[in-house]
């Protein structure tokens, strides 16, 4: 049936409206439910941090960078941002491989998300102990306002929140991608004849790496 | 087109899997686990029933105790044990429970998952013409998400402490601190767990509604062709998929506090109940908490009062023999009333320290959803104008909602200026507004679409004499129990005490409670005959003769009168029509898959 003529009535039944199936669907509007979960505890965030005096400088913070010691500023979320946003790539380019159903390139493609997700993850565990090793926790803030005043309890309560919450759905991207490779590996979606549902997990992925341009800009730059 | 053919390849599945009905369907598949959408729809209905009754049981229990206060049934002290003290009253503990776990229940369990889990399961796909939900799976999911949530809240009943007290809204500190009050220990952890729990289910039932509505209608069904129910079932849905997920980011945030030691809604304030103490807390704001609920609390009443809308216009049209008046009027103000659930949230809030400056557009936005809601409500009127009105008890119910939806709209007005609500806050002119306009008129919608969709469920009849006491009942009780509570309200009664005798300024209304009280009694009973109905029709009521009983002219109909799993045994009919061509060219009702005569008047 050809869908691209013109003068197609998209939405008087008997197909998709978008012309996606049913799956694409529920993951868009997945995200933007996901998306108000986020926007949800960063207002909260913002508005606990809006109304206090004074708030720990993150530059002071987050300056320490592993084997290379501290007075660092900012180097070592920066090198975590770079590659979460490089996994995001190489899940452009397994999608696309998809469309080709180019199989090889798939399988390589999402074998460097995955690497990427876990390097990510790595990364945020390497910042957590160390942070924990400083004295930071749920409930207890060493880190001293940037006027000098005793820090705010929040500042850490927040930033374990949140970005935990964000590393939990890393955590699930590379799960989920994890299970896209062996349904590769196992021939499913050749059978299929279709990559879609790669589609679907790269939609997430995104979506995931998207998130966290917004928690790094709230909680390491602002 | 890739996607062309995955979209043909599910409709194919589901014809080699539903085409004649040879799969076999052993017990567990077929009443427990089900994937069909119309077991589903059933097993949410009775799962929202039980609750209804549980939820029901408790309001008479504390009305109980306000008709009540100084009466002695000692009798009660053998049935509830501990939740009664040595003289035969309710103690002020379990009194604050049965209203926090009344509230839950109902609004959650009964009138979210019970209303709309029930007729969206049942009618999208039967009124937009699909086999089943776009994914049957996790539709089975959301309803074993739903289970387990009603089996964590039930389990919180029993435990030593007793379940959560402190409001079925759990502002901090009572839920923060689980040392505040016995309730906010196990109980409140079990609250917790058993709405996020809830929150999981709506999720994955709102994405399966609204990609069915989008993705599966058949052939011929454009958007404005569906029935109101669809386009209301439609909304919720979305109103759900973005309200709940911040209500669950508040909880998260809640269960850090209690658990971890953080400071998201505490502060360095002084609890002296139970030797609490001073805080360790510094820097948190209870506020927030309130924020975040009301951004779900406030859709949530749309949640409730969507469906039953949708369902409400479906049948007064049906009985009126008559189109629906103002179609597209009625989808506008639906979608209006969505946009508008999401910008009013802080009129629950007047009275917490809101900056007035900001109150005042919270109002203008609030008195706003009056517009929408008056188009409905006129065309509700104008439908049933000079209709052919059979007043089946389905059609009383709806009648019955308009009536309570005015009546509980018209307070709302009221309580959304905020100049108004400092003396209206907290009183019992709340309690009797939104138990109007959002509880009674929910429960009217669903037992509307109850009494309606029986026949497509069972195949069978309730019983209509047992309908008509029921519906009596029941609408004369509700004015009865919550009137007067506008009065109550405006002399400053306020909500939520245990025991006015206390009160100078509220003995005089000791009387009125005692009056409540008999009603809500004789109210709880008559649900007790209709439950008797539901059960008792499902095996012995008068059976379905005709496909189309109510002469309706909606897809549902075309099906056999007990349909199997994929709804049509041949093909998915095709859609001419809209769903309201009543009394039309002089015919009495021209079904949706009737082709266009070539002569026939206007067509939509």
């Amino acid at each position: 049936m050809s869908t691209t003529a013109t003068g197609t009535k998209w939405w008087s039944g008997g197909r998709s409206p978008f012309n996606v199936e049913y799956g694409k669907l529920m993951m868009w509007y997945f995200l933007m439910s996901d998306a108000f979960t986020f926007g949800a505890f960063l207002i909260s965030y913002g508005t606990i941090r809006f109304s206090a005096n004074s708030w720990p400088d993150p530059n002071v913070v987050f300056q320490s960078f592993p084997f290379l010691g501290s007075g660092l500023p900012l180097l070592f979320v920066s090198l975590m941002t770079f590659i979460l946003i490089i996994s995001s790539v190489t899940m452009v380019m397994a999608v696309h491989a998809g469309h080709r159903g180019d199989k090889k390139a798939v399988v390589w493609n999402l074998v460097w998300t995955i690497l990427g997700g876990l390097a990510f993850l790595g990364c945020q565990a390497w910042e957590w102990t160390h942070l924990y090793h400083e004295g930071a926790w749920w409930g207890s803030n060493p880190f001293a306002n940037a006027d000098g005043s005793t820090g705010h309890q929040d500042f850490t309560n927040f930033f374990f929140t949140i970005t935990g919450f964000h590393g939990f759905h890393v955590f699930s991207g590379v799960v989920i991608n994890v299970i896209m490779l062996i349904m590769t590996l196992n021939n499913v979606f050749e059978k299929k004849g279709h990559y879609l549902m790669i589609e679907k997990a790269g939609l997430y992925w995104h979506f995931v790496d998207l998130v966290w341009v917004f928690v790094f800009t709230m909680f390491y730059l602002v | 087109m890739s996607n062309e053919a995955v979209l043909h390849s599910h409709d194919v599945h589901s014809h080699d899997d539903h085409h004649g009905h040879h799969h076999h369907e052993s017990f567990i598949s077929k009443y427990v686990f089900s994937q069909d959408h119309k077991m589903i729809a059933k097993q949410f209905l009775i799962t929202g029933m039980v609750w209804a009754i549980l939820g029901g049981l408790m309001s008479v229990l504390f009305r109980f105790q306000l008709g009540y206060p100084d009466a002695e049934f000692t009798w009660m002290k053998d049935l509830l044990g501990k939740w009664v003290n040595d003289k035969g009253q309710i103690t002020a503990e379990s009194y604050y429970s049965l209203v926090t776990i009344h509230g839950t229940v109902l609004v959650f369990f009964v009138l979210t998952a019970g209303l709309s889990g029930t007729f969206a399961n049942l009618l999208i796909p039967l009124q937009v013409g699909a086999r089943d939900m776009a994914s049957p799976f996790l539709n089975m999911l959301s309803y074993w998400f739903f289970l387990a949530a009603s089996l964590v809240m039930l389990s919180s009943l029993f435990v030593e402490t007793g379940p959560f007290s402190g409001g079925w809204t759990a502002y901090p500190p009572l839920s923060a601190l689980a040392s505040a009050q016995p309730g906010s220990g196990t109980g409140m952890d079990l609250w917790l767990i058993a709405m996020a729990l809830f929150v999981v289910s709506s999720l994955l039932g709102g994405l399966n509604y609204i990609a069915t509505i989008l993705n599966m209608r058949t052939k011929g069904m454009s958007m404005t062709r569906m029935p109101l129910t669809i386009w209301a079932l439609f909304f919720t849905a979305i109103l759900g998929v973005l309200s709940f997920p911040v209500l669950l980011s508040g909880f998260i945030l809640l269960i850090f506090d209690r658990n971890y030691g953080t400071s998201f809604y505490l502060s360095d304030i002084f609890i002296t109940a139970n030797n609490v103490g001073a805080l360790p807390n510094e820097g948190g704001n209870a506020i927030l908490y309130q924020h975040l609920f009301w951004f779900l609390g406030h859709p949530e009443v749309y949640i409730i009062i969507l469906p039953a809308m949708g369902m409400v216009s479906e049948v007064l049209s049906v009985n009126s023999r008559k189109p629906i008046f103002g179609y597209m009027a009625m989808v506008g103000s639906l979608f209006a009333i969505t946009i508008l659930a999401f910008l009013v949230w802080a009129h629950h809030m007047f009275v917490t320290g809101l900056n007035p400056f900001l109150g005042a557009f919270f109002v203008l936005l609030t008195l706003l959803i009056a517009v929408p809601s008056a188009i409905k409500v006129f065309n509700w009127l104008t439908t049933i104008w000079r209709g052919s009105i059979r007043f089946t008890p389905a059609m009383l119910f709806a009648i019955g909602f308009v009536s309570l939806f005015i009546s509980g709209g018209l307070t709302g007005i009221w309580l959304g200026n905020s100049a108004l609500d400092i003396h209206l806050h907290d009183t019992y002119f709340v309690v009797a507004h939104f138990h109007i306009v959002m509880g009674v008129a929910g429960i009217f919608g669903m037992f509307c679409g109850i009494y309606h969709w029986y026949p497509k469920m069972y195949g069978r009849y309730l019983n209509n004499t047992l309908g008509y006491i029921h519906f009596w009942v029941t609408l004369a009780g509700a004015y009865l129990i919550f009137w007067p509570m506008h009065y109550s309200g405006l002399a400053g009664m306020p909500r939520r005490y245990y025991d006015y005798a206390q009160w100078e300024s509220f003995k005089q209304f000791g009387d009125l409670n005692k009056f409540i009280t008999i009603v809500a009694m004789i109210v709880f009973a008559v649900q007790l005959l209709f439950l008797f109905n539901f059960f008792y029709s499902i095996w012995k009521g008068r059976k379905v003769r005709s496909q189309n009983p109510w002469g309706a002219t909606t897809l549902e109909w075309t099906t056999p009168i007990n349909p199997g799993h994929g709804n049509w045994p041949g093909e998915i009919p095709e859609v001419h029509r809209w769903a309201y061509d009543y009394g039309k060219d002089g015919q009495e009702f021209i079904p949706q898959t009737t082709p266009v005569g070539s002569n026939e008047t206007n067509h939509h």
